[in-house]
């Protein structure tokens, strides 16, 4: 068995860098789509279940095939291009969703050493990546020359602009406690504790903010069914559509494995006894971030959506001080203790 | 080694053409859609160098905070851009005099690096530590928050100052537009507000 392994390991080691890559890609691309997918329905059966209906049961066993079905539902449907858009950044801005979300995902630890590129600044190209979001959203709600595609498009750069100094501070509070950018060494980081005990506030705003910054429920004002009929997506159709709700969900799983990655302990398990650590890492990975998820769509069948100015009162006026004074409470209490990491 | 030159190539050209577009497009959103291409080509251009950290602060800072707030503006405010075009030859002479001394300037800058002259002045009392060692992120602040620290504590002072210019230009209380005052909403007892009368019947209040 080893013997098979280890020649296997030489055989992927002799592949030319290009293919590996590849593979690699693959590997993380194919089921993050799947996974998405199975998001949809896991979404629809759980909002389902908190609302006391059954949720899609008619395509394949208990309706699991239901999200195939309406993705090729939508592959089929005509793509409609408004006579006053401007075709060019129209057809860019979906496939920039779209891209982003997936991108990100290249700096993302599964387990020890199970990542595709190990860079030393993956916090802050997560950061970064995630802040170039708001593009999609806003070039959509520009191109489609339509009043309530505009409206939509502001407010999603208004509020993603807002909520991501908070998760900025939040960050840093984390990497205070890290002294490295690497994600696996934050992960590494959390072996005694994970950082959700430590910093349970900051777990709680970065959560608030992650509904924030992936424009979901109580924070979907982007897209106000009442108000703005669909929001910065109401001119598309189609394959369009189906890119920024694709953009849309992988982007969730996204802000998922991060708070899971920040707090959770990433592929650890919870504590480093018998049966526990049996299970391998990626395993733990995929059952925590499906908890986040669970908790996203909790909120979503929960709340009543935020008045807009709310929405900005809280992300400046509350989130931004409180984690600011969070980050120099961390910061004091790590020199005075001398527990700064070296 | 080929592929790093097929990348900075790549990444040069376009920079170069999109930083054309920017001041060529007939339509100003667009121009902001090519100034965010710029940016991001050149922060590909620091990663090529091994700058890593700097590249992503440039696109969090830059592309990711001042130019969705630059488009917000472009596509908010109706400017009539074939208007600011009218001086463009007027405005030509100084810009081209600014040009010429930013070339001058590269080119001195380049003469003292291969000739192999001190480009930072005076020695430093903690030398920048090799980069291969520590993480590029490590190494400037490192520098930054020793021998740089006055010139950093400055320009955090100047943008507070610039920050604080900026509200106070903007904040200015209208008579007239009535608030949601959060705190006074919350402050309010049972007692000032909530009256309970006796009505005598057909008397009314």
């Amino acid at each position: 068995m080893s013997d098979i392994l280890a020649q296997l390991g030489t055989f992927w080691a002799d592949l030319p860098l290009i293919v590996r890559i590849v593979v690699g890609i693959l590997t993380i691309v194919v089921p993050l789509l799947i996974g998405m997918a199975m998001l949809t329905y896991f979404e629809r059966k759980v909002m389902a279940a908190m609302q006391l209906r059954q949720g899609p049961n008619m395509v394949g066993p208990f309706g699991l095939l239901q999200p195939f079905a309406d993705g090729l539902k939508l592959l089929s449907k005509e793509t409609v291009v408004p006579t006053q858009a401007n075709a060019g950044v129209f057809f860019a801005a979906p496939m920039l969703t779209f891209l982003l979300a997936l991108v990100a995902w290249a700096v993302i630890p599964f387990g020890e050493g199970l990542v595709l590129a190990d860079i030393n600044v993956g916090v802050l190209y997560l950061f970064a990546i995630s802040s170039l979001g708001v593009y999609g959203i806003i070039m959509a709600g520009w191109a489609s020359n339509s009043k309530y595609a505009f409206l939509g498009g502001l407010r999603a750069a208004a509020q993603m602009v807002s909520y991501e100094v908070s998760i900025g501070l939040v960050i840093v509070t984390v990497l205070l406690c890290v002294g490295s950018l690497n994600l696996s060494k934050i992960v590494e980081a959390q072996k005694t504790v994970w950082f959700f005990i430590p910093l349970f506030p900051m777990f709680i705003i970065f959560f608030i903010s992650a509904l924030a910054e992936t424009n979901r429920a109580p924070f979907d004002l982007p897209e106000g069914e009442s108000e703005l009929s669909g929001g910065f997506n109401v001119e598309y159709s189609s394959m369009t559509f189906a890119l920024f709700f694709l953009g849309e969900y992988i982007n969730m799983i996204l802000m998922s494995a991060m708070t899971v990655i920040l707090f959770l302990g990433g592929w650890l398990p919870p504590l480093d006894i018998a049966p526990l650590n049996w299970i391998p890492g990626p395993l733990w990975f995929i059952a925590k971030i499906t908890f986040v998820l669970f908790c996203f769509i909790w909120v979503r069948a929960t709340l009543p959506r935020y008045r807009y100015d709310q929405l900005m009162r809280l992300g400046w006026k509350v989130f931004l001080p409180f984690s600011l004074i969070w980050v120099v409470l961390t910061s004091g209490v790590l020199v005075y203790f001398d527990l700064l990491p070296k | 080694m080929t592929l790093t030159a097929i990348a900075f190539y790549a990444f040069a050209i376009v920079l170069l053409a999109s930083a054309v577009r920017v001041i060529t497009a007939k339509n100003p959103v667009h121009s902001v859609l090519f100034l965010i291409l710029a940016f991001f080509n050149a922060a590909g251009l620091f990663v090529l160098i091994g700058a890593e950290f700097v590249a992503m602060i440039l696109v969090i800072v830059y592309v990711g905070a001042v130019a969705v707030l630059f488009l917000f503006v472009v596509m908010m405010l109706d400017i009539n851009f074939q208007e600011l075009r009218q001086g463009f030859m007027q405005y030509m002479p100084v810009g081209l005099v600014v040009g010429a001394i930013l070339a001058v300037e590269l080119v001195f800058l380049a003469a003292t690096q291969l000739a192999g002259g001190p480009v930072g002045g005076q020695a430093n009392n903690s030398p920048i530590p090799p980069v291969d060692q520590v993480t590029n992120t490590e190494a400037i602040g490192r520098v930054l928050y020793t021998d740089y620290v006055y010139a950093f504590q400055v320009s955090g002072l100047i943008l507070l100052v610039a920050m604080i210019g900026a509200i106070v230009l903007t904040l200015r209380s209208r008579p007239g537009v009535r608030r949601q005052q959060i705190g006074q909403q919350l402050d309010r007892k049972r007692g000032e507000v909530v009256q309970v009368r006796k009505v005598p019947t057909r008397g009314g209040v």
